[in-house]
């Protein structure tokens, strides 16, 4: 018997997006007085809401709030602090369904991620940075804040990266202004009425919204003390530069191009739901992806063909669907990159896959593609994609495997899956990257700090490692 | 006596095996292969299983669902309380489960109630399983397991449920286990085997993968989780690793092996679990009652119950429903 499932789709009836939106600054929703632009939902190309952009007078006005809260905010006990962040996991927790389809509605990822991964997740920070917020004495880095924190975050997981900014940021008792990616602005502001609901006091979170000039504006303005950045390596630099010569502190988590290791002593079902999970999990829109599969030459076709055939079951569609496992990609923009590159990919002469797929009409689809056939050469191989596309690369020794995997301006992340402990243990110390899963992929913590080598960026974020980005060390 | 060849002169002779015949020629050979195959993480067979049971199956598909799943069902009781009075109202259920909807796939007793059981079903196209070789322990010599099995298939028993000797198992004796599968198998004559590894017992997931290949070479034609008796019983990370072995060894050798995840599998949600899982790992040539069975008794009840609420928007109170 064929098995279809009837369409299970999570109601929209729980959010209320507004026509427009302001900026949050001071603790209020205010207009911003740059150009107003919208936000749309990339699975069906529908207008969700306009957005006001904050203008550089815009900015200062947030940082000017962020700056005079400071003195309130930094001098509350820790033990204060704590209780605003424990109020908002609490709301965050609350809410989840709400956060969870909002965020699906505006970013395209997978309701069944942004409901089990995205919101559990950003509940967590906040509650795991929350309690060390009367501890600090004990972390090692002092207790004494920076000031106002100018944060800039990507559009792949836009709350969550708002947590990963934002909850050490208060614990360690600075304020901030944080500017959410232009295409996924709505969570953020949504997180903006849960700062209302719990009373935090105002300017102490401002949230600007707006495309590139006012990301460029927060990174620098001269009140501003650290920044704060997630996103492309290319923009990286240009922040690099900005800071460059201040007493700015900065840490960036940027691009990344990771080596999924698969051993031939792998338990292979669970490698191949780990490959999955490592490329295909929010459309590949994950920094840390492991959009490289290296497998050991003598499992390679029984890999690829339990891969492919694990392909085939993967659903595509309606982000909002409970059942679905890829959802849309986030822009038009973006959908044009991963095309440009996969192209690239073919005429480079590697052999290109995805399983029977047909995409929606409306809105932004790539199907889950794999290239095998992949030499080191291929652009395939060497640029972020950032979208469901993997490339598959072999080896015939753990020090082949080792090279290859490094063998890469990046360092964000790797992933080694095989039976053996002291191969494990052995690849770690040897692989240039700032997390390395084993015999997992995509598994993110509080307690665990990420963060890149190279071109991947610098400093860490997340555990007791992410708290020295936020205190005067 | 045997004269030691001269090197020069040795014939060459083919050692390579092909078949898994082979495999099950020595402790020592059989020990090879089931370790040789590639193992089960823990943690990543229970993310998937847990991942695979959030999907959500609703209105039209939940309706079919239900319907398979009640056609799967192996009404099962196994109570030393039995009696043939019991036996008789359970196979009335069996036949007639509710208006419009499908017949249980068979029911299953002990061996002394399969010739009650046969009686009562006739010619219903319900059959008839029993479980034998001292079921549940399995701690009898094998003369007694393959009288056991006889005992049942001359009362005209469809199938046999048998269990493995896991004290063999855990001690490395393979080739005990498979002989006394091939012996049982042998006893069966046309009537499907159905082996049950008692998951709950063997306790990692990479004896249950070896236990299921293990029972496969040997010549079931079923593997079952569990009997019923052993806590925990049919989780939804055991049944993915047997579906997943029932998979490979169709791939390698041709042949198609059913599953029958059997114990703790209680309301309708738990069946239609591990028909997502069916689905998602084995697909539809899997999805049917010659292939995949829920061996369960007050499951049925729960199926019953939400298929009249999906036709009529209520549910009824259990008084409705008949306890057989």
């Amino acid at each position: 018997m064929v098995f279809e499932y009837a369409p299970a789709p999570e109601s929209r009836d729980v959010v209320d997006i507004k026509a427009s939106y302001g900026l949050f600054i001071n603790g209020e929703f205010v207009d911003g007085t740059g150009p107003a632009f919208k936000t749309v939902n990339p699975a069906t190309e529908e207008t969700l809401a306009e957005i006001a952009s904050a203008s550089s007078d815009d900015v200062d006005r947030a940082v000017q709030a962020a700056r005079k809260a400071f003195g309130v905010w930094s001098s509350l006990p820790g033990s204060e602090r704590a209780k605003y962040l424990f109020r908002i996991a609490r709301i965050i927790q609350e809410r989840a369904r709400e956060l969870a389809v909002l965020e699906s509605l505006d970013n395209g990822k997978p309701i069944r991620e942004s409901r089990d991964v995205d919101v559990p997740l950003v509940a967590a920070h906040f509650f795991y940075y929350a309690g060390w917020a009367d501890k600090l004495a004990y972390a090692g880095f002092g207790d004494k804040p920076l000031g106002v924190a100018g944060q800039v975050i990507p559009w792949n997981f836009p709350l969550l990266m708002l947590a990963w900014k934002i909850a050490p940021a208060l614990a360690c008792g600075n304020t901030v202004v944080l500017k959410p990616a232009e295409t996924t602005p709505l969570s953020a502001l949504l997180f903006a009425e849960i700062c209302q609901q719990a009373e935090l006091p105002p300017g102490v979170v401002n949230i600007v919204t707006g495309a590139g000039e006012t990301g460029a504006a927060v990174v620098a303005h001269p009140d501003v003390n650290k920044v704060a950045f997630t996103g492309s390596t290319e923009v990286g630099r240009i922040i690099a530069r900005t800071v460059a010569g201040t007493s700015k502190k900065l840490t960036l988590e940027l691009g990344g191009k990771a080596a999924n290791i698969v051993f031939d002593d792998a338990a292979i079902d669970q490698a191949v739901e780990g490959i999955v999970n490592g490329i295909f999990f929010n459309q590949g829109h994950v920094c840390c992806a492991g959009s490289r599969l290296l497998v050991q030459e003598s499992v390679q076709d029984e890999l690829l063909d339990s891969l492919k055939r694990r392909l085939s079951t993967l659903r595509l569609g309606d982000p909002l669907d409970k059942n679905t496992d890829i959802g849309a990609i986030n822009s038009a923009e973006q959908l044009a990159k991963i095309k440009e590159l996969s192209q690239a990919g073919e005429s480079e002469g590697a052999e290109r896959w995805s399983p029977a797929c047909p995409l929606p009409d409306k809105g932004f689809w790539f199907p889950p593609t794999i290239f095998t056939g992949v030499a080191q050469s291929h652009r395939v191989a060497r640029e972020e994609i950032f979208g469901p596309v993997l490339s598959v690369l072999t080896f015939r020794t753990p020090a082949e495997a080792v090279e290859k995997a490094n063998n890469t301006p990046y360092g964000l992340s790797a992933g080694v899956w095989t039976e053996k402990g002291s191969r494990i243990l052995w690849m770690a110390d040897r692989l240039r990257a700032g997390v390395v899963w084993a015999n997992t992929f995509n598994k993110f913590d509080p307690t665990s700090p990420f963060g890149g080598y190279k071109e991947s960026g610098y400093g860490r974020e997340g555990g007791l490692a992410g708290l020295e980005a936020y205190l005067a060390v | 006596m045997e004269l030691p060849v001269p090197v020069g002169d040795a014939v060459m002779v083919s050692t390579v095996t092909t078949s898994l015949v082979d495999v099950a020629s020595s402790d020592a050979t059989l020990r090879a292969f089931l370790h040789g195959l590639p193992g089960v993480d823990r943690v990543g067979a229970d993310q998937r299983a847990a991942m695979l049971s959030t999907r959500s199956i609703k209105t039209t598909a939940k309706a079919e669902a239900i319907d398979l799943a009640i056609s799967m069902v192996d009404l099962t009781t196994l109570e030393g309380a039995d009696t043939a009075g019991k036996v008789r109202a359970m196979c009335a259920k069996a036949m007639y489960t509710a208006a419009g909807a499908p017949r249980v796939a068979a029911v299953c007793v002990y061996p002394d109630l399969v010739p009650v059981a046969v009686e009562a079903l006739g010619g219903s196209g319900v059959k008839v399983a029993s479980v034998a070789t001292a079921f549940p322990s399995g701690r009898s010599s094998l003369e007694v397991k393959v009288s056991d099995t006889a005992l049942a298939v001359a009362a005209g028993a469809d199938e046999i449920d048998m269990v493995i000797d896991r004290g063999a198992f855990l001690s490395g004796g393979y080739m005990k286990v498979f002989e006394e599968i091939v012996a049982v198998k042998a006893a069966c004559g046309d009537a499907h085997l159905k082996v049950i590894l008692e998951t709950g017992e063997l306790a990692t997931y990479d004896n249950v993968r070896r236990a299921s290949w293990l029972a496969m070479i040997a010549g079931a034609d079923f593997i079952k989780t569990s009997t019923g008796k052993v806590a925990p019983a049919a989780t939804l990370p055991v049944t993915l690793v047997m579906l997943e072995a029932v998979r490979d060894f169709r791939a390698r050798t041709g042949r198609q092996v059913g599953v029958k995840p059997a114990g703790g599998i209680r309301t309708t949600k738990d069946a239609i679990k591990n028909l997502v899982l069916v689905n998602e790992t084995v697909g539809e040539d899997w999805l049917n009652p010659d292939w995949f069975r829920l061996g369960a008794s007050s499951l049925l009840n729960d199926l019953l119950m939400q298929r009249q609420k999906l036709a009529t928007g209520r549910y009824a109170g259990p008084d409705y429903f008949t306890l057989d």
